[in-house]
């Protein structure tokens, strides 16, 4: 609403500059102010007056005496951006313009990481873009210096340094070989954000099945199931296997637990078992009655 | 004006007029639904003794069904309605049978053999029951002997479970700007392929969690023509596992009514993922798995609860490919009993006659709602 009400006093303050450009200034506004910082406005002349600070988001109004400089305590003006002064004295108006500039320190970095979930060992697979932003919220646009760095349960942690350019800074960084939970922190000017991403085990690799009778039943299990870089694949995962006989087949989805999966299915002689995740099918065994 | 009062009178007349018709001259089955007994004729045929036990089943008359019963000795007034509606909650529970229809196979003097097929509407549509009935006579009328199917107790015992859920924690209010949620579960659609039947085009396939979170998964496609505009959108309902775990597959089923495969040009798929709280109980086996090519083409089997929970809703799903491997249709059939553990239940999924001579193998799995459990 403010901001609406402001951007409505700058497209009127802006239709003005032009006719009040050819008038006698009777006020001196700094080219830059940094956002938040205290300021002041001397004026000449005599009087009362009206001046009104208008800008993208944010408008300010105060009734001064003309030839007493206005103070603007710090905090009064703190949205970046540019904006236009008016002095207003009964027909007559006085205009200039001027640029509210971020902080150039950073109080806040939000940090987009992402995936949050990631493969293992994925050539830039992890991708995080930074905005840094001062006290007041504004981005801050002047070239700042990025740390990077990403550590996992192992390793040495990787890290990269990148300067911003329009306020953003972003990279991209491989996957560690290793599941677990890594840290992707994000520094710049001892501000810091972290992002947990979980690299995840791939697809499960060398998948085998064994097979033992158990009175009536067969029970039939996974050996540990890995990745094809030696993760655990995690519990939960779904190993479906299937057991063909004499025309029929028993089929089980059934959620890997501790590494293993296993069911007990009906022992058929020369019945022939399989197993698949996903869509990696692995070994096939027959069940010979007693084998 | 005149007209006005003269409809007004003719309807007036009219109405006492079916008043006393109705009174002096009822329909039968409006008797019988008010708490007359005049739909039920005296059982002086085999035929009449199961059309009567049939309207008694309509009517959840279980007192009545039951002392018609000429074995009703065998067995007790509660066993005989857990027969009837399951004895632990199921789609059977709050069944109405629709309609019935009685085969006779067999007549003598004093026995016969008939069939009694039993057709009950639920809310995930219809379903239907078949009885081989003996009917003996007693005397001037007949009664039926109820095959009474038992429903095996499972002996009290403790079945440890190892019990893995997924829970999820989403971004909060207070979370700052740019601290993303977690991620929906990366899903992919391995397998597609649209079919011409009667009924329109039938979008069949089958989609994989790819990722080691469980997905609440859904899948809608659009019909495009060739101009790229769109011929219709719809979705696949409850033909598919909604529930997905890591590396998990379910087939898929989208059927666009009426609408003619040669008007299109392109199919958008968009599969949508969500994260949601899961559990990886119960696992239910699919046993004996058996393809009859017909007539009446079907895969039967048996659905076996290898957990200590109770299912009491299954859908199976199932698709048949041909010896290629190629997907020839998708199918599904919800059954009407809960699955106690460890105690077989029989399911039967219909196939179209004219693909079944393509089937050459197919892969089911069980989608399943237990009480008391959202997930």
């Amino acid at each position: 609403m403010i901001a609406k009400k402001a951007g409505r006093l700058l497209g009127i303050a802006l239709a003005l500059a032009p006719l009040a450009g050819a008038q006698n200034s009777n006020m001196t506004v700094p080219a830059t102010i940094e956002a938040g910082s205290a300021f002041s406005i001397p004026t000449t002349g005599s009087g009362q007056g009206v001046l009104y600070i208008v800008g993208p988001a944010q408008a300010l109004r105060r009734d001064v005496q003309l030839g007493v400089a206005v103070q603007f305590a710090a905090g009064d003006l703190y949205n970046a951006g540019h904006y236009v002064a008016l002095l207003v004295e009964g027909s007559s108006t006085d205009t200039a313009q001027f640029d509210v500039t971020p902080k150039s320190q950073p109080d806040t970095l939000s940090f987009f990481a992402e995936p949050s979930r990631v493969p293992v060992g994925l050539h830039n697979g992890i991708s995080g873009t930074v905005y840094a932003f001062d006290t007041y919220h504004n981005l801050i646009t002047s070239p700042l210096s990025v740390s990077f760095q990403l550590a996992g349960i192992s390793g040495t942690p990787l890290a990269r340094t990148v300067t911003t350019r329009d306020g953003v800074a972003w990279t991209a960084i491989d996957s560690a070989s290793k599941q677990g939970s890594a840290k992707f922190i994000v520094q710049a000017n001892g501000i810091t954000t972290t992002r947990v991403i979980a690299e995840v085990p791939g697809d499960p690799c060398g998948l085998t099945i064994s097979a033992h009778p158990d009175g009536q039943n067969l029970t039939v299990e996974t050996a540990p199931i890995h990745d094809c870089s030696g993760n655990p694949i995690p519990d939960g995962t779904v190993v479906t296997f299937t057991e063909s006989y004499n025309g029929m087949q028993s089929t089980v989805d059934v959620p890997v637990k501790q590494d293993v999966a296993r069911v007990d299915m009906p022992a058929h002689p020369g019945a022939t078992i399989s197993v698949a995740s996903g869509v990696v099918a692995g070994n096939e065994i027959r069940w010979g009655g007693g084998r | 004006m005149i007209k006005g009062v003269m409809l007004a009178l003719l309807m007036a007349v009219l109405t006492v007029v079916f008043l006393v018709i109705g009174t002096l001259s009822p329909v039968p089955a409006a008797v019988y639904y008010a708490g007359g007994k005049n739909l039920l004729r005296a059982s002086s045929t085999p035929q009449a003794a199961v059309d009567n036990l049939a309207v008694d089943l309509k009517q959840r008359a279980w007192e009545n069904a039951y002392n018609s019963l000429a074995n009703k000795a065998e067995f007790t007034e509660p066993q005989f309605v857990q027969d009837m509606t399951g004895n632990t909650l199921s789609l059977r529970t709050f069944a109405d049978l629709e309609n019935y229809e009685v085969r006779p196979l067999h007549a003598s003097a004093d026995d016969a053999e008939m069939t009694l097929k039993l057709r009950w509407s639920t809310v995930v549509g219809p379903f239907e029951t078949s009885r081989d009935l003996h009917v003996v006579r007693n005397g001037d009328h007949w009664a039926v002997d109820w095959p009474l199917v038992k429903i095996p107790s499972v002996p009290p015992q403790v079945i440890p479970v190892n019990y893995l859920r997924w829970d999820v924690i989403y971004r909060g209010p207070g979370d700052e700007w740019g601290a993303q949620d977690v991620q929906s579960p990366r899903i992919r659609i391995v397998d597609m392929h649209p079919v011409s039947r009667a009924e329109g085009v039938v979008v069949m396939g089958e989609l994989l969690n790819e990722d080691i979170v469980p997905a609440y998964v859904t899948v809608s496609a659009t019909l495009l023509r060739k101009d790229g505009s769109a011929i219709a959108r719809e979705g696949s309902f409850d033909m598919i596992a909604h529930t997905l775990l890591p590396k998990q597959v379910t087939p898929f089923s989208i059927v666009f009514p009426n609408a003619d495969i040669s008007e299109v040009g392109a199919i958008h798929m968009d599969p949508q993922s969500v994260l949601v709280s899961a559990s990886a109980d119960p696992v239910v086996e699919i046993q004996n798995q058996k393809f009859d090519p017909g007539p009446g083409a079907s895969l039967s089997g048996q659905l076996s609860n290898q957990s200590g929970q109770t299912v009491n809703i299954a859908h199976v799903l199932t698709t048949f490919y041909d010896k290629n491997g190629q997907l020839v249709w998708v199918a599904g059939q919800y059954v009407d009993r809960a699955l106690l553990p460890q105690t077989p239940v029989d399911f039967t999924v219909p196939v179209p006659q004219d693909l079944a001579k393509q089937v050459s193998t197919e892969r089911t799995i069980v989608s399943n709602y237990s009480s008391g459990n959202s997930l």
